[in-house]
């Protein structure tokens, strides 16, 4: 297959073309504006439903409907935006619909900056919204993946009937990289036999609802939707290392941070540092038990954790390796990026503080 | 033997959980049989508030959403997108779809959305027990205006049938109310007449239906029947607001 060099907003908007996407509802945010332009020209040629809504409120509630009533229905914001939708996205947890929704992070708090960056990471990893639940947080770090996690999205949000969050920052969005279309593994998926559609002779009307009123059975709810998030904890975790073995420092990182750290790692190698990386793919559900395992080695003497952000997905690494081994952080916030000498300087700090 | 009269195959079998002389259990009733009439029952989709009517679900015998507080015209846009030749209807309190969920009505009116709004008007946030709404009329007393509804704080109430009909998207806003028989009829010609043009594609289309809530206005049901004729239909006045001719 021939390589393309693709926009990584526009990619992903050709990806849920591609995985079948039926509806896309978006309201304009920089950096992920190039999602809804691409779809308003592309998604009605492909026989889809393409509605630039009012507000990000009214977006993620078009995506419920949608949903609802049986449709792959999507939206993309940054994270402002997406603040907004967290309303629309705890009535899907809670009434088991399935979405897609793309978070471009910029900087905050508040309007922040439209430059990139993970500062959301609590607010997509630990739901967002009201209530006790969980979405699949899916975290590319290069337009490849960004694609295929898309694509497998819709799948993923079918099978488990629950909102799927791509979380990209800013930059994978804006960046152009080359990328290879390929068929993503389709899955076996249960029939939408709870759409509200039209009943069509069916004995019941299918009643879509978040509302449990009486207690004993908003009880049993949580507890089956945390059957369900239990079960993607242990079937859906996904993520990369690279010179893990031996490992004296262990360097974690998601996104767009995880390539630079990638080549503070080689840097590191070069100079005889024995530096290895960790980069969560899935940051919920979170690989933390492979992430125990590589911390637990005796070759590990500390782990940094590089960010840009003020240190969220740090507290994950913290639970997961129930801190056995010294760590670190390293974070570059509101817009900025770490570099390679930065991480590299961290990295041999650490080293020698714990030595 | 000859039926005279049965319930609507429109409706489930269940017992509704509305308070005395509530204007709900009629609405929905005439939202059933316009629904049976057409022969919509089969393929129609109710979207439901969060109010009193969150329940409307289990009482209606369509598919069925329910939709966040306001929510409604959006979920509904969802879903008539998609489904575009399937009758498509949010039923709405006066809390829900004048105050949280204004921005939502006004743009789905906007826009055109070829759904139907069964907008329940009862002056006052009923499920959540007697708080004022934006359509809480002047001098009238809530549980959060304890000396009533003043301009000077609080505004005048809003009459959202008027305001929507200056959307060119918005084919047909009537108001009425179920407070008699004759009225009654008229309602349920409304409300058919509003389905009938959205399966046609006319526009968006909205019914406003002037209610009592005798639990929270304090008033037994008669008396609040009254109170509605004699105050809200005084300052929302009944009959069609707009109608496009198709």
């Amino acid at each position: 297959m021939e390589k393309e060099l693709w926009k990584g907003n526009e990619a992903i908007a050709e990806a849920a073309i591609r995985a079948g996407v039926n509806c896309f509802f978006g309201y304009p945010i920089t950096p992920q504006n190039e999602i809804p332009e691409y779809m308003s020209a592309h998604l009605p040629e492909a026989g889809g439903v393409f509605v630039q809504s009012e507000s990000e409120l009214a977006a993620i509630n078009m995506v419920y409907g949608a949903a609802s009533s049986g449709m792959r229905a999507m939206t993309s914001s940054s994270s402002p935006g997406v603040s907004l939708k967290q309303e629309g996205i705890s009535y899907m947890a809670g009434a088991e619909l399935p979405g897609v929704i793309v978070n471009m992070m910029r900087g905050g708090p508040g309007l922040g900056t439209i430059q990139p960056s993970q500062c959301d990471y609590f607010q997509a990893t630990r739901g967002g919204g009201n209530g006790d639940y969980r979405t699949m947080v899916l975290a590319p770090c290069n337009i490849q993946e960004a694609v295929d996690m898309t694509q497998e999205a819709f799948d993923l949000a079918d099978l488990y009937r629950m909102p799927v969050v791509v979380l990209g920052d800013g930059m994978i969005g804006q960046m152009m990289e080359p990328i290879v279309w390929h068929d993503i593994p389709k899955r076996e998926l249960p029939a939408k036999d709870w759409a509200a559609n039209g009943r069509r002779g069916r004995d019941h009307n299918n009643f879509v609802t978040s509302l449990r009123m009486d207690a004993p059975d908003c009880e049993e709810h949580n507890r089956a939707l945390q059957r369900k998030y239990d079960l993607i904890s242990q079937t859906e975790v996904r993520w990369e290392e690279t010179d893990t073995a031996d490992c004296e420092i262990l360097i974690a990182a998601y996104g767009t941070p995880a390539r630079i750290a990638s080549s503070a790692v080689e840097e590191l190698r070069a100079k005889g540092v024995k530096a290895g990386l960790f980069r969560p793919k899935t940051v919920w559900p979170f690989p933390s038990k492979r992430l125990a395992e590589i911390a637990g080695q005796d070759s590990v003497k500390a782990i940094l954790v590089v960010e840009m952000s003020m240190g969220q997905m740090v507290e994950d690494v913290q639970l997961a390796t129930k801190c056995v081994k010294p760590i670190g952080f390293h974070g570059r916030p509101g817009g900025m990026f770490p570099s390679v000498e930065g991480i590299m300087e961290e990295a041999e700090k650490l080293l020698k503080e714990v030595q | 033997m000859t039926t005279v009269y049965r319930k609507s195959a429109g409706l489930q079998d269940r017992e509704l959980h509305y308070c005395p002389g509530c204007s709900h259990g009629i609405v929905h009733k005439l939202v059933a049989e316009c629904m049976e009439e057409l022969g919509v029952i089969d393929t129609a989709v109710l979207v439901c508030p969060v109010g009193c009517s969150v329940f409307a679900g289990h009482y209606l015998a369509c598919d069925a959403v329910e939709a966040a507080h306001g929510r409604a015209p959006a979920v509904a846009t969802g879903i008539k997108r998609t489904h575009p030749d399937q009758l498509v209807v949010t039923y709405q309190g006066d809390g829900d779809l004048a105050s949280i969920g204004a921005a939502e009505i006004v743009h789905a009116a906007m826009r055109g959305e070829k759904f139907t709004t069964i907008f329940i008007n009862n002056a006052i946030f009923g499920m959540t027990g007697g708080q004022m709404a934006p359509t809480t009329l002047l001098g009238q007393r809530a549980t959060t205006a304890p000396h009533g509804r003043q301009k000077e704080i609080h505004g005048s109430p809003i009459r959202v049938s008027e305001m929507l009909a200056t959307l060119d998207g918005l084919a047909y806003a009537e108001r009425v109310c179920v407070t008699d028989i004759p009225h009654l009829n008229k309602a349920k010609k409304a409300i058919k007449k509003a389905f009938e043009l959205q399966l046609s594609g006319v526009g968006f289309t909205f019914v406003e239906v002037l209610c009592a809530c005798p639990t929270n206005w304090g008033m037994a049901p008669l008396e609040a029947n009254k109170w509605l004729m004699e105050n809200m239909a005084a300052y929302y006045p009944l009959g069609v607001i707009k109608e496009v001719q198709a």
